[in-house]
């Protein structure tokens, strides 16, 4: 069945299984790699990506289901040569550990910060809560979080 | 930095390269890392030739006319920061800047065997060579200036591998080495800097691959795609014993996409086109696959028992005639038993692997943390010569020890041996890898010892129940799980048990009497490395003694540790963590509790202290691991960033270990089989950690990435003891466990 996807601002048609989750469609037909497969379970938020605004997981829900959404990947993050402000400071944090969980973690804060550019420190870390890290990062992922929010205001 | 083409293949023609000492032929069999629509690296890279000898420079540095460095270490990248580290201790000999200088990691057709990325000694083993090399290389190149401009060799100088002479005049590296091959070899004795000048050496230099990893530039052998690759899923059986008793291949075979399903045995496999196809004929193969398995029979409550009861006779690593009776006759004496559960390493994304058959030629691309004995294992599984294979490590999900990484390479290779066309995609399920990686053995701990007058403990004698934390594998290819399902399967030989079990059980204390009983037990879950492998349970229940110890003697439980403590960069540690924390004049609230804990990690590598402040909360009887706060010494700090980031991530994940962690299973088998049934920490209950670093220029750099394992559960156990009054010994500590 044809799936028409928009995808950071690109529109596509592609033939796939409408019951196919969309983390495969976006890996496989788009060739992104910032979402990754953690559980399969809506667990861990590595497969991530912001739809309309909602930071949401894209290994169980099928693709029809994201027909009509504005997705965004970190892969549509940057402008041009720009980096987001939320890369910038995951950089310069150097918050990464094997870096599986950054994508999770970038979207699950790119979705808090544009509903709430100044949030506090409880709803950093609830934001960032739905992602699982295994390597115990979380403390360098909520002061990137909190790094951004205090020189930016728009994300 | 600007991308260089240059085309590896053409290599020989090409411009020279320093110091080539090699065989020239090329592994034509194999395919490339930054294969075909696979660009990792912009930078082309040096040529690929085989590993021979380590005692060659260019086994170790390679610097190619085109104004690179190319460093070359058998160790992997875990998310230690390895690479950069390695990076900065070359280019500080070299005398060039970070941005020429690149790393290759583990590839048995390329890099030295260093056996496993392991027991954090990356920096100690392979940094040691590497900078013996680069050291090496830099003499060489400036002797050789040296002699052509007839010029003594100390009027010479480098900057970013520009050499300067004294009377004006300029050549560099990448011109020295122009057209040129040269052979030379590590003999030791090349000068290696000061500390006192090192620009590059103990400077917080960022991870450049952060950079790739916020913009989801591929990185992970997760995202590796080879032209015309196909992907498998792996059916595993629902516990250790089953046997396939019915399947229904055909029905899988039907399915859309589907490629071939796998049976041999009780090892079955799916391929299809697509990703999802292969995990719908994964799901469609377990409904149509029934087992028949004995049960367990030694359940979570009877394991702690049934380690004594079951246990063979001791081995006496340590031993002081007369103990018992010292301890009996001391004036204050104590015996206590602590117990650590079964703990997942719980990798965040299942374990993936890549191999391709081609004329009888083997390569995988694999996570592993080593690729030289995932090549002689992979020998024994097909009864290849281990030429014909070639194991190419690359960055998988964060994963501190075995888990299933092997496996998955392993079963890979197995995939692609039945399907010989293409290059085959393997990852496991989540369910796959919660269920079928080793575990941390569960171990039981009994201590005991006596005290003096003046509070000086004067024996201490310990005992140890435990599995075996080893069993990865190293030439036997039934350290494959999927190997042991085979028709014909490989039968696995456990050994190894002592090894790690006892890591950390010996006091650093000044103690003048210790026995040291270890007792190798033959446990029902499937167990081997992970990170700190025994340390963790020892430390855990070492330190905790301690504080009991010091709670009995009435004395300050840091004060304590330092009467019985010689070794001054021990003291050391402990001085600064109580003057960062403010320890001695810390606030005390009937709310809040105070713990602290140190170890010199296998009494060899870093020294670490840490305190756990815990606030209690009477009313709904619980209680929040507030913050971590630790002071690390690893003698000469390669990045100091680097060092904190991993203490820190350590910190956290021992906190997540010990607040929160057991495998859970019953008598049909694993029972934590996602992140429900086998919570971990998450963001909103994270502790605040801090890390203050005593560099120690002079010293040898020491392994770090496992010292907070332990400390930080015996820290929280002890400040939960402070804070409630209730000691708890076996983990995890929960609120249900204190008596309120
Ligand atoms: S992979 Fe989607 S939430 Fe874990
Ligand atoms: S950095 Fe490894 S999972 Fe988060």
């Amino acid at each position: 069945m044809a799936i028409k996807l928009k995808v950071n601002g690109v529109s596509l048609t592609i033939e796939a299984d409408p019951e196919e989750p969309l983390l495969y469609i976006l890996r496989e037909e788009f060739g992104f790699n910032g979402a990754k497969f953690g559980c399969g379970l809506q667990q861990c938020g590595t497969c991530m990506v912001l739809a309309d605004g909602e930071a949401l997981a894209t290994c169980v829900q099928p693709c029809q289901n994201f027909e009509g959404m504005e997705i965004i990947t970190i892969e549509g993050l940057s402008e041009g040569d720009k980096s987001h402000p939320l890369q910038e400071t995951f950089y310069s944090e150097q918050a990464a550990q094997c870096g599986y969980c950054v994508n999770g973690m970038l979207i699950a804060a790119l979705a808090l910060l544009r509903k709430n550019p100044k949030p506090n420190d409880e709803e950093i870390r609830l934001s960032l809560d739905k992602v699982i890290c295994r390597c115990g990062t979380h403390s360098r992922f909520i002061s990137a979080v909190k790094k951004a929010a205090d020189q930016n205001s728009r994300f | 930095m600007e991308p260089l083409k240059t085309n590896r293949r053409g290599f020989i023609k090409a411009t020279g390269q320093l110091l080539i000492g090699f065989n020239l032929f090329p592994l034509t069999f194999c395919g490339t890392k930054e294969g075909d629509g696979y660009a990792i690296s912009p930078y082309q890279g040096i040529p690929e030739r085989p590993h021979v000898d380590r005692s060659l420079i260019d086994s170790w540095i390679r610097l190619d006319a085109e104004g690179h460095v190319t460093i070359l270490t058998g160790k992997q990248e875990l998310g230690q920061g390895i690479r950069t580290a390695l990076m900065q201790i070359a280019a500080e000999e070299l005398d060039v800047n970070m941005d020429i200088c690149h790393i290759i990691n583990g590839d048995t057709g390329q890099t030295a065997n260093e056996g496993y990325t392991a027991g954090s000694n990356s920096v100690e083993g392979s940094g040691k060579a590497i900078r013996e090399a680069a050291a090496e290389a830099r003499e060489f190149l400036v002797k050789k200036a040296a002699s052509d401009w007839g010029t003594k060799v100390n009027e010479i100088n480098v900057q970013n591998g520009i050499i300067y002479g004294p009377n004006d005049q300029k050549t560099s590296y990448w011109e020295l080495v122009d057209g040129n091959f040269y052979e030379a070899k590590v003999s030791g004795k090349a000068k290696e800097k000061e500390p006192k000048d090192h620009q590059i050496v103990g400077k917080a230099i960022p991870r450049e691959d952060i950079k790739n990893l916020v913009k989801g530039v591929a990185h992970f052998v997760h995202d590796l795609r080879l032209p015309g690759m196909v992907h498998a899923r792996v059916l595993h059986p629902p516990s250790y014993s089953s046997q396939i008793i019915k399947t229904d291949l055909s029905s899988v075979n039907e399915m859309p996409g589907v490629l071939k399903v796998i049976q041999n045995g009780n090892f079955l496999a799916v391929i299809a086109t697509r990703e999802y196809q292969a995990v719908k004929a994964w799901q469609k193969l377990r409904e149509v696959t029934d087992w028949e398995a004995k049960n367990i029979n030694i359940l979570p409550e009877q394991l702690f028992d049934d380690m004594i009861k079951s246990s063979e006779k001791a081995e006496l690593i340590e031993d002081s005639p007369g103990i018992t009776q010292q301890i009996r006759q001391s004036l204050q004496k104590l015996k206590s038993t602590y117990m650590r559960p079964y703990h997942m390493h719980g990798s965040t994304g299942p374990s993936c692997a890549l191999a391709k058959w081609e004329n009888n030629q083997l390569t995988v691309w694999s996570p592993t943390q080593g690729v030289y004995p995932l090549q002689v294992t992979l020998a024994d599984l097909f009864d290849l010569e281990t030429e014909n294979i070639r194991c190419i490590g690359m960055p998988g999900s964060g994963c501190y020890g075995h888990n299933g990484a092997d496996d998955v390479s392993a079963e890979a290779a197995l995939v692609a041996k039945a399907y010989p066309k293409a290059p085959v995609r393997l990852q496991w399920m989540r369910e796959d890898e919660h269920m079928w990686e080793p575990y941390g053995s569960a171990m039981r701990i009994e201590l005991e010892a006596g005290i003096d007058q003046e509070g000086l403990v004067t024996a201490w004698d310990t005992q140890i129940w435990s599995d075996t934390h080893s069993t990865r594998p190293r030439g036997d290819a039934g350290h494959y799980i999927s190997a042991r399902h085979l028709e014909e399967p490989f039968e696995f030989k456990k050994g190894n048990f002592s090894g790690g079990a006892y890591r950390n059980a010996t006091p650093l204390y000044n103690i003048s009497s210790k026995r040291l009983r270890l007792y190798n037990y033959d446990g029902p879950l499937r167990t081997s490395a992970l990170r700190g492998l025994g340390a963790y349970g020892n430390i855990f229940a070492l330190e905790s003694f301690m504080d009991e110890m010091a709670n009995l003697a009435a004395v300050d439980p840091l004060e304590f540790r330092k009467n019985n403590l010689d070794d001054p960069r021990a003291i050391a540690v402990l001085d600064r963590l109580a003057k960062e924390s403010n320890y001695h004049n810390r606030i005390q609230q009937s709310n809040t509790g105070y713990g602290l804990a140190f170890a010199k990690y296998k009494n060899s590598a870093a020294y670490f202290a840490v305190l756990a402040e815990v606030e209690i909360n009477q009313e709904n009887k619980s209680f929040h691991l507030q913050k971590l706060t630790g002071v690390i010494d690893a003698g000469q700090c390669i990045n100091p960033d680097g060092l904190i980031n991993q203490t820190e991530g350590g910190m956290i994940q021992s906190a997540s270990w010990t607040l929160l962690e057991e495998v859970k299973y019953d008598e049909k088998g694993v029972l934590s089989k996602d992140w429900i049934t086998y919570p971990i920490l998450r963001s909103k209950e994270t502790p605040e950690v801090i890390v203050h670093i005593i560099n120690r220029p002079e010293e040898k750099p020491l392994g770090a990435g496992e010292a907070a394992q332990g400390p930080v559960a015996a820290a929280i156990a002890n400040a939960v003891f402070d804070g409630t009054g209730t000691r708890v010994r076996d983990l995890p500590i929960k609120a249900e466990k204190i008596d309120w």
